[in-house]
């Protein structure tokens, strides 16, 4: 299963900024009611986009200035709270295709390093002036350097952090372990023999 | 001494540690998953996808929780999507050969109740469940944690995952709980002072006179709610109360005697190396309310609704933010706040002890008339032991409805929701916006007892006043 080496994202950004925004927000329970994650594009964020009676909020996710972006721009614990990978896979068929922030729960990062979309940190300060930027102009190229552990926006370019494992994976196309799992099949039932319990 | 002294969560980590892999990640044997409706069914299809058996059929336990109604036990239920989900679930266990606590084994529940109830969860397991209050089952000293959809496939199909190895915190809580505080309390204070990301990159070590007194559903209910304080698993080291628990159980070993010396050797060694430690005075913790939308968010039940301009510059966003969706008061007194609707049930405080407690207070008491007030039990064991004990009588006497098992309102995707702004006292771990269902529906998380407190009274009431507890302590 060779995977694509994912060094780089290009595209066009938009700000979601705020803290702490969780994984119900980005995509409210009611919407998992499925068994496939096809189709759910369409919900991502969508009672941040959409008021009770289902017409669009003044929020910028709904500008058609960036209906294109590629990449979200956040703050701190982006992705907290359930461990629901309808998620990052409702951001990812949103057409999102990298994400930046202050700092991300643990377990949505898994999840989106695991579907290929990178997720760094960056400095409080540097995503304030990036979302001020975005705004400013929207069709302000945004680059991030997996490999180089940098993003570029317009003509500045920020220090940005991933560790090293997702880094590894991602530009070395491992970004889905299954592959390399199912490798080692005996010495898996050499631990599960070791084991008390199983 | 020890010469390389070591925690618990070392030494099971590297009991199941198979390899490193090629990113430096470890490959990690998971020797206890959970499953359910939600996270599970892309999986499965994931495994069709690539032709891929169950690895271990025997080592993944199923149930049904998120999805099934509280109040209507015939199938097909009514919502035909949930209809669709129990069926998928059924059908994949059965063609997988998974156990399933399928609705009519009468025990069926929500899984982080039901797999300590079952004796399946036990000390120095690696468990992992698409479900992020997984971390509930390291009150018995077992590392887990919540995995993604992707990571339930990785465990259906090779019993392992890639994992990078957390550093540990210990969180010593000393002293003795005054009474009227509870371990729902224990947590929401912790989440209080470590942040809702405080724990990102930890395991936390939950120990401490406190620790060692609480029963395991305490232990269960603080382990529960690591997650909202950013950490992926919490855990409290094995001892006599846990053997006790688990002694008798459906699955408990049959080896007894050397299971329960294995499991005493597994408890962290004096003198090991964590990354933190974090001591908190239990005088200091005080009944708990959050006024907010995260967990984070939350004061005693005596204090006043925080001003933003008071908070520390880097929380006033999120504080207005809360504020406004919650309609409160900057400044004003968080008691007195009324209520429309009171949740009894969750992970977090679903279980039998849970149930007793609020039911020894609310004996002989109604619920306010304007208050809507539900009761479900955590699982069908809960419910039908709480029934020989009269519970659900003094429930359903005092003005509440009495439920079956399931997650219910604790995240709405089942009928039961909040309706329009409704503001909901509820014991279970979430307060974020839209979370019980209704996009403008409002969350106050406490403890049972405070749950009940404000259904008798109808607005948030300090249950220690209420009740007079600890007031006439000989």
């Amino acid at each position: 299963m060779a995977l694509e080496k994912i060094t780089k994202v290009v595209g066009t950004g938009v700000p979601v900024m705020g803290d702490d925004i969780d994984t119900d927000r980005i995509i409210p329970a009611r919407f998992m009611k499925c068994v496939t994650f096809d189709g759910l594009g369409e919900f991502a964020f969508f009672d941040v986009r959409n008021n009770e009676d289902g017409t669009p909020k003044d929020h910028v996710l709904n500008e058609d200035r960036f209906a294109k972006a590629t990449i979200l721009v956040s703050g701190e614990n982006f992705g907290c709270g359930s461990s629901r990978e309808h998620a990052p896979q409702s951001l990812y068929r949103y057409g999102f295709r990298g994400i930046l922030a202050e700092s991300f729960a643990e377990i949505f990062f898994g999840n989106s390093i695991t579907l290929g979309m990178p997720c760094m940190t960056l400095a409080r300060p540097d995503l304030d002036e990036i979302a001020a930027t975005l705004k400013a102009d929207p069709t302000t190229p945004v680059q991030l350097d997996v490999l180089n552990r940098s993003v570029t926006v317009g003509e500045r370019e920020y220090v940005a952090g991933i560790p090293e494992a997702a880094r590894e994976g991602l530009i070395e196309g491992r970004w889905d372990p299954i592959a390399e799992l199912l490798e080692t099949s005996e010495q898996v039932d050499g631990v599960a023999d070791r084991l008390i319990y199983v | 001494m020890q010469d390389n002294p070591k925690s618990l969560f070392e030494k099971v980590w590297d009991a199941h540690e198979v390899g490193k892999l090629s990113d430096g990640r470890s490959q990690l044997f998971i020797g206890t998953h959970l499953i359910h409706e939600v996270t599970s069914p892309q999986a499965f299809g994931m495994l069709r996808d690539l032709d891929l058996p169950v690895r271990y059929p025997n080592r993944t336990f199923a149930t049904v929780d998120h999805i099934v109604p509280t109040d209507e036990r015939n199938e097909p239920y009514s919502d035909a999507l949930a209809d669709a989900m129990i069926k998928e679930l059924r059908k994949n266990c059965k063609d997988n050969g998974v156990t399933f606590f399928d609705t009519n084994t009468g025990k069926q529940g929500i899984v982080h109740i039901i797999g300590p109830e079952q004796g399946i969860t036990q000390p120095g397991m690696t468990i992992a469940c698409g479900d992020s209050h997984t971390s509930t089952h390291g009150a018995f000293g077992a590392i887990a944690f919540g995995i993604g959809t992707s990571q339930v496939r990785d465990v259906l199909a090779t019993q392992t995952l890639a994992l990078s190895r957390l550093k540990v915190r210990r969180i010593n809580v000393d002293g003795e709980l005054a009474p009227g505080v509870y371990a729902k309390d224990v947590i929401l204070h912790i989440i209080r002072v470590l942040g809702v990301n405080g724990g990102i990159g930890y395991a936390y070590e939950f120990g401490g006179e406190v620790f060692d007194n609480f029963t395991m559903e305490e232990r269960m209910t603080v382990c529960n709610m690591s997650i909202e304080g950013g950490a992926r698993c919490g855990y409290v080291n094995p001892d006599e109360t846990t053997f006790e628990y688990l002694k008798g159980r459906n699955y408990a070993p049959k080896n007894w005697d050397e299971a329960v010396s294995h499991w005493k050797s597994l408890r962290s060694d004096p003198g090991c190396e964590y990354g933190d430690v974090v001591n908190i005075r239990a005088e200091d913790i005080l009944p708990t309310v959050t006024w907010g939308i995260t967990p984070g968010q939350a004061i005693f039940v005596d204090q006043n609704i925080p001003i933003p301009a008071e908070l520390p510059e880097k929380d006033r966003a999120t504080a207005e933010e809360a504020l406004e969706h919650m309609s409160l008061v900057p400044g004003a007194p968080i008691a007195g706040t009324p209520i429309d609707v009171a949740f009894l049930g969750s992970c977090t405080n679903g279980r039998l002890s849970d149930l007793q407690e609020a039911a020894r207070y609310l004996k002989g008491r109604k619920v306010a008339k304007s208050v809507k007030a539900i009761v479900v039990p955590g699982s069908q064991v809960v419910a039908q032991i709480a029934e020989q004990q009269g519970l659900d009588k003094i429930f359903t006497e005092a003005g509440f409805e009495w439920r079956g098992a399931g997650c219910s309102m604790c995240l709405a995707m089942n009928p039961d929701k909040l309706i329009g702004n409704q503001l909901c006292a509820s014991s279970s771990n979430r307060n974020f916006k839209g979370r019980q269902g209704s996009i403008t529906g409002r969350t106050m998380l406490m403890s049972p007892l405070m749950v009940i407190a404000a259904a008798i009274t109808g607005e948030i009431t300090d249950a220690r006043k209420l009740f007079e507890i600890g007031r006439t302590a000989a």
